[in-house]
């Protein structure tokens, strides 16, 4: 077992190293044979670790691999947990990153970073293994920043765009900022723990909750909420939860193939998986659930709402990604953590399905990304049409797709804790996913039908060469389209309410909401017929008749009602101003503030008046004192003189 | 060693052979290059053995020399290392063979006596992490200040004469006080000996004196704010190879004096002033993490990175007692301290790599203005790469050295005070900010103008030594378990000493 996760992990790696130093030398071929090589054998491995563990019994394995070192009798190393939970995620994680490498094979034929592209994915493959096969929060840590670098390096991937290098340094300063929760979290569990393992946290965890934390006189925070909130912030910046979203729309400026598996798929879930992996932590902490629970709210909805104005494909599908994530950290404030990784699995594939079919759709446009100069695709790109057609049916939740069955059972979660009380916010929460359901139809059949359907709206020399994407493309969207079709129904049994989890996933019985629906599952089939006749699926089909009716039907209304509604357009157009407040107020302020501390600390007040000022104070008192030395004898006789009387004056005064 | 005095060697050797390569002369420069590699290779191959033959699991100073100087004062030409210097000392000789390395083809002013005073600084530099003997100490310390003062004097910028007495009036100014208190020790206990310096029992006041004279000479080093504007002025004007020497090597003197001096001779002392060496390097992380932002000088730029980094060093040396107060025990104190010494050894290998790549433009461009760059990436992709690497290094990712001192320190901080954590931590923003906004400007984007259109990347000779650092800097990030492994014992030693009362 001990080498063949040594061998998952490092495959990737070696494979990049080699791709990455040498991809010169050897050239494009064995460049992405080797990654392709790497990341499929680490797939291969990691299907047989999962079904050793699904079928054979095999245990939770964890070990040490190294000790980073030790000091002050705390021991930083670096481990491998697998259990269900890791075994689940380095599937999707190898899977995704499979059918990207070979799609990348098409989408990035003539650019000249191609071995470097293939480097960096590989790259990431092996950092993403390794935030998920940590024992301890720092090699969590490090995969953590290793996935930002990467995704750093690949929203930058044309440096020579202005745009692109932008919106890498903003992804990474963002990402940033929840990382400096995240350490706080860390550092919290370390002082209450001495030890930076998983095992002793949760060990631990009861007698954390009994402290508390001042931050000032008179209040008093519980250390469990505390550190909690901390961690969970760094997951708002992975996972891109409001306030901290900001980076990820910017990210589609990456090439496509990095959008799906880091910016949809994999990365942008590891917020997702950590806070589930950490339930035994969440699970004493109500405030904190709360906390996560309206943040997830209200990306869920709001994020949905900016779906609705882009225009560009991409952007479309990075919405729904914001909101989707939304979606499953609602999950997580429920307690339903298993819930959470059951979406965060069918997303990956149905999303990493979105954006390569749009990533088709923009090779077949000639790098044309604007819906509003596409329409009527599926003419000419009938399997990318198609493809994308059961991607957006199983993220809309359509029943029998695979996002069906993981939305449906977050509506019912949350409407579960809504009527058992478990946890504060349940009912914005309800609220919020709810209605977004009715959104996400809504944006996403408005993509479909701007793109695929209605009028040709293309210029005429794009038009005429038209055609469907090379093999090397299509093959990994129907590969992808399979599990985004059958992967709920057949997963959803053992994954929710089987012992699939086991201690993987702790809940505590007064929270536990998925069990409640546990009781109420009849398989599959059943679930699929209540879904025919459930509320949402009555408003996501409400919300298809309305794309169709104002994007294909009535193609005027949209522009009359965003006049009629100009300030909540506005609001919208504007990203209800994140953008602009972290440009105009935070990253302004702060280099006022530096300039302001520069030019009036370090440049007057030390160097000017400190520094420099006295070496001219010692000029000035030398220049005065020379004065007094005039070298006249009566200057010197009147001064002794006045010296004299003066003491007279003064002794007599006192005698 | 066949009984060799190691650490006399390690003195000797680089001031001997810097005098040698003096007498070669400038005009054989080509021979004065290649004696100097020599003698700098040599130098750091004898400190193999040192770092191999280093006894673990002692704090006790080993391959310690021992010999009467000058009898009448008492003191004694006494050397030795423990886990505190023998990281340092290894830094030094390493650094110093990147730095002749470095100066290989860029400096054709005084060839051979560029050399000599790199070689004759770096014995005065291991002269300095070795001594035991305060007067030694000082001697050493001093004489430290010609060589730099040479250096940046003779092969520094257009500001250098002013860059120059601002740094030697500086760190004199410091220094002056810190031989008083070496002075008041010896009349308190009739030798130099620094063992006999921790062992004197002292009142508070003349504790709190001497941390102060101390401080002068230490906080000017580091440089701690508010004494800290000499080092962007020197760092600006200084050669490429002394910004190395003085970031990599010379601002530790400071950190190491406080670990050496302040906390074990006055240790109530630094109880005391505490608050205000932690408020201080607070300061340091905030303000000049701010300052660094709107620098449009490169060198400028990470002159303050570097100022904000060290802030780490000087926090985890005094987090001690806030730690006892908040749990009554001292769990927690040695990992501030083994923080600020990777740190410190971390800040060497990346701020010096930092100015090296910055070098590197500057011999190609002759600029150091970040305005004057942009998409140099483009026509030299090696170089592009080291500078993302050190760059992302600078601002604490893991895998890199940057993140293990900064992250253990921002744990030990959380063991005193949560606030101090946060504020701490506030260093994962703004060192990202600087210093990936430096890099968009500087290496990304479009190729800004023809002269960075006529931009060739990085020779053999460059690349050799980028790529050494890059190996350090992600070897001590991968694996710092053999630094700190070397240290621990020391720091715990010290952590005892600082914990006891010398009233």
């Amino acid at each position: 077992m001990h080498t063949l996760l040594l061998t998952i992990v490092l495959a990737p790696l070696l494979a990049s190293l080699i791709a990455g130093l040498f991809g010169t030398f050897i050239g494009r071929v064995i460049s992405h044979c080797v990654t392709i090589a790497g990341v499929g054998l680490s797939l291969a491995l990691s299907a047989l670790v999962l079904s050793r563990m699904m079928t054979a019994g095999e245990p939770t394995f964890e070990e040490t691999l190294y000790t980073w070192m030790v000091t002050d009798g705390i021991h930083f190393e670096v481990g491998f947990l697998v259990d269900h939970l890791t075994a689940l995620m380095m599937v999707v994680v190898t899977f995704v990153s499979l059918m990207v490498h070979i799609y990348t094979i098409g989408y990035m034929h003539e650019d000249e970073g191609y071995s470097r592209f293939f480097s960096y994915i590989s790259l990431f493959t092996f950092a993403m293994l390794m935030l998920v096969m940590s024992n301890n929060f720092l090699q969590l840590f490090f995969g953590w920043e290793a996935v930002g670098v990467v995704s750093y390096l690949l929203i930058g991937f044309w440096f020579t765009r202005p745009s692109a290098i932008f919106a890498n340094m903003k992804a990474f300063l963002v990402n940033r900022v929840g990382d400096f929760g995240f350490v706080l979290g860390i550092a919290s569990l370390v002082y209450y723990t001495g030890s930076l393992s998983y095992s002793d946290a949760f060990h631990a965890a009861p007698m954390i909750v009994t402290h508390t934390i001042t931050p000032w006189a008179g209040t008093s925070w519980n250390a469990m909420t505390f550190t909690c909130i901390c961690l969970f912030i760094g997951a708002m910046g992975k996972s891109a939860q409001v306030p901290l979203h900001v980076w990820l729309p910017d990210s589609m400026e990456g090439p496509t193939p990095i959008s799906a598996l880091i910016h949809a798929a994999t990365m942008v879930t590891a917020g997702i998986f950590m806070v589930a992996r950490m339930s035994p932590l969440f699970e004493l902490s109500p405030t904190a659930r709360t906390f996560v629970l309206v943040i997830g709210a209200t990306t869920a909805l709001f994020m949905g709402f900016l779906g609705i104005i882009a225009n560009d494909i991409k952007r479309v599908v990075a919405y729904s990604t914001l909101s989707q994530l939304g979606y499953m950290t609602v999950a997580l404030g429920v307690s339903a953590y298993s819930v959470a990784i059951f979406h965060l699995m069918t997303h990956a594939f149905f999303k990493a399905l979105l954006f390569l079919a749009a990533g088709s759709v923009i090779i077949g446009m000639h790098h044309e990304q604007d819906m509003r100069k596409m329409g009527g695709l599926r003419r000419y790109m009938p399997i990318t049409y198609w493809t994308s057609l059961i991607g957006a049916l199983a993220l809309i939740g359509f029943p029998g797709f695979a996002g069906f069955y993981s939305k449906d059972s977050i509506i019912e979660a949350v409407h579960a804790a809504l009527e058992k009380g478990t946890v504060a916010g349940a009912g914005y929460a309800y609220f919020c996913v709810v209605a977004g359901v009715f959104i996400t139809a809504f944006y996403t059949f408005r993509m479909i039908f701007m793109t695929f359907h209605g009028e040709e709206r293309m210029d005429h020399h794009t038009q005429e060469h038209l055609h469907e994407s090379p093999a090397v493309v299509w093959v990994p969207l129907v590969l992808l389209a399979i599990p985004s079709i059958f992967i709920g129904g057949l997963t959803m049994g053992p994954l929710l309410f089987g012992d699939y989890f086991g201690q993987a996933i702790h809940v505590n019985e007064a929270n536990n909401v998925v069990a409640e629906l546990g009781a109420e599952w009849k398989g599959p089939w059943a679930f699929i017929l209540a879904g025919f006749t459930s509320a949402p699926f009555y408003l996501a089909a409400s919300g298809v008749v309305t794309a169709w009716a104002l994007y294909l039907k009535w193609p005027a209304i949209p522009s009359a009602v965003a006049l009629r509604l100009a300030p909540i357009y506005r609001l919208l157009e504007n990203k209800y101003f994140f953008d602009w407040f972290n440009e105009n107020v935070i990253a302004l302020g702060s280099r006022v503030l530096g300039r302001g501390f520069w030019r009036v600390g370090d440049q007057f007040l030390i160097d000017g008046a400190l520094v420099n000022g006295s070496a001219r104070s010692v000029g000035v008192l030398g220049t005065l004192l020379r004065q007094i030395q005039s070298g006249l004898l009566y200057h010197y006789a009147f001064a002794m003189i006045i010296g004299l009387s003066a003491l007279l004056g003064y002794l007599l005064w006192h005698a | 060693m066949l009984g060799l005095p190691l650490l006399s060697s390690l003195i000797w050797l680089p001031i001997v052979g810097g005098i040698a390569v003096l007498l070669v002369g400038d005009a054989k420069a080509s021979a004065a290059r290649w004696l100097s590699l020599l003698i700098s290779l040599g130098t750091f191959a004898l400190s193999l053995p040192l770092w191999s033959g280093f006894e673990l699991g002692t704090a006790s100073f080993q391959f310690v020399e021992r010999m009467a100087w000058i009898p009448s004062l008492h003191c004694d030409y006494y050397l030795g290392v423990d886990g505190i210097s023998l990281p340092l000392i290894v830094l030094t000789t390493f650094t110093t063979v990147l730095v002749i390395l470095a100066g290989w083809g860029s400096v054709e002013k005084r060839v051979s006596q560029y050399f000599a005073a790199f070689l004759i600084l770096e014995g005065v530099m291991i002269g300095v992490f070795c001594a035991l003997d305060g007067l030694l100490y000082y001697v050493f310390w001093e004489a430290m200040l010609i060589p730099m003062f040479l250096i940046i004097g003779v092969w520094g910028g257009v500001r250098r004469v002013y860059a120059t007495m601002k740094f030697f009036l500086y760190t004199f100014f410091g220094s002056i006080f810190m031989l008083i208190a070496l002075v008041y020790l010896y009349l308190k206990t009739g030798t130099y000996d620094l063992g006999a310096f921790y062992a004197v029992h002292l009142s508070f006041n003349e504790q709190v004196l001497i941390f102060l004279a101390f401080f002068a000479a230490f906080a000017v080093k580091v440089p701690m704010f508010p004494v800290h504007t000499w080092l962007p002025d020197a760092h600006v004007e200084a050669p490429t190879g002394g910004s190395v020497v003085l970031a990599a090597i010379m601002l530790k003197m400071g950190g190491y004096g406080f670990l050496r001096f302040s906390l074990p001779i006055a240790p109530d002392a630094s109880h005391y002033l505490s608050w205000m060496m932690i408020a201080l390097s607070l300061v340091a992380v905030l303000y000049i993490g701010l300052v660094a932002l709107v620098q449009s000088d490169m060198k400028k730029l990470i002159a303050y990175s570097s100022i904000a980094h060290m802030g780490f060093v000087t926090l985890g040396c005094f987090l001690a007692w806030d730690i006892v107060a908040a749990t009554q025990s001292l769990h927690g104190a040695t990992l501030g301290l083994s923080g600020a010494m990777v740190q410190m050894i971390s800040h060497g290998l990346v701020s010096g790599a930092l100015f090296l790549c910055v070098g590197v433009l500057y011999d190609r461009m002759h600029t150091r203005d970040i305005g004057a760059y942009g998409g140099v990436i483009n026509k030299m992709p090696i170089f592009g790469a080291f500078m993302v690497l050190f760059a992302m290094a600078n601002a604490g990712l893991p895998g890199t050295s940057g993140f293990v001192g900064e992250f253990m320190v921002i744990l030990a901080s959380f063991h005193a005070n949560p606030w101090y954590a946060l504020l701490a931590a506030v260093t994962l923003i703004t060192g990202a900010a600087y210093t990936l906004w430096l890099v968009k400007r500087v290496v990304f984007g479009p190729v800004a103008n023809e002269h960075v259109e006529a931009l060739t990347d990085v020779n053999p000779r460059e690349f050799l030594v980028l790529g050494i650092l890059a190996v350090a800097v992600l070897a001590v990030g991968v694996y710092p378990k053999p630094l700190t492994d070397v240290m621990e014992p020391t720091l715990r030693h010290l952590v005892d000493l600082l914990s006891t009362s010398k009233f």
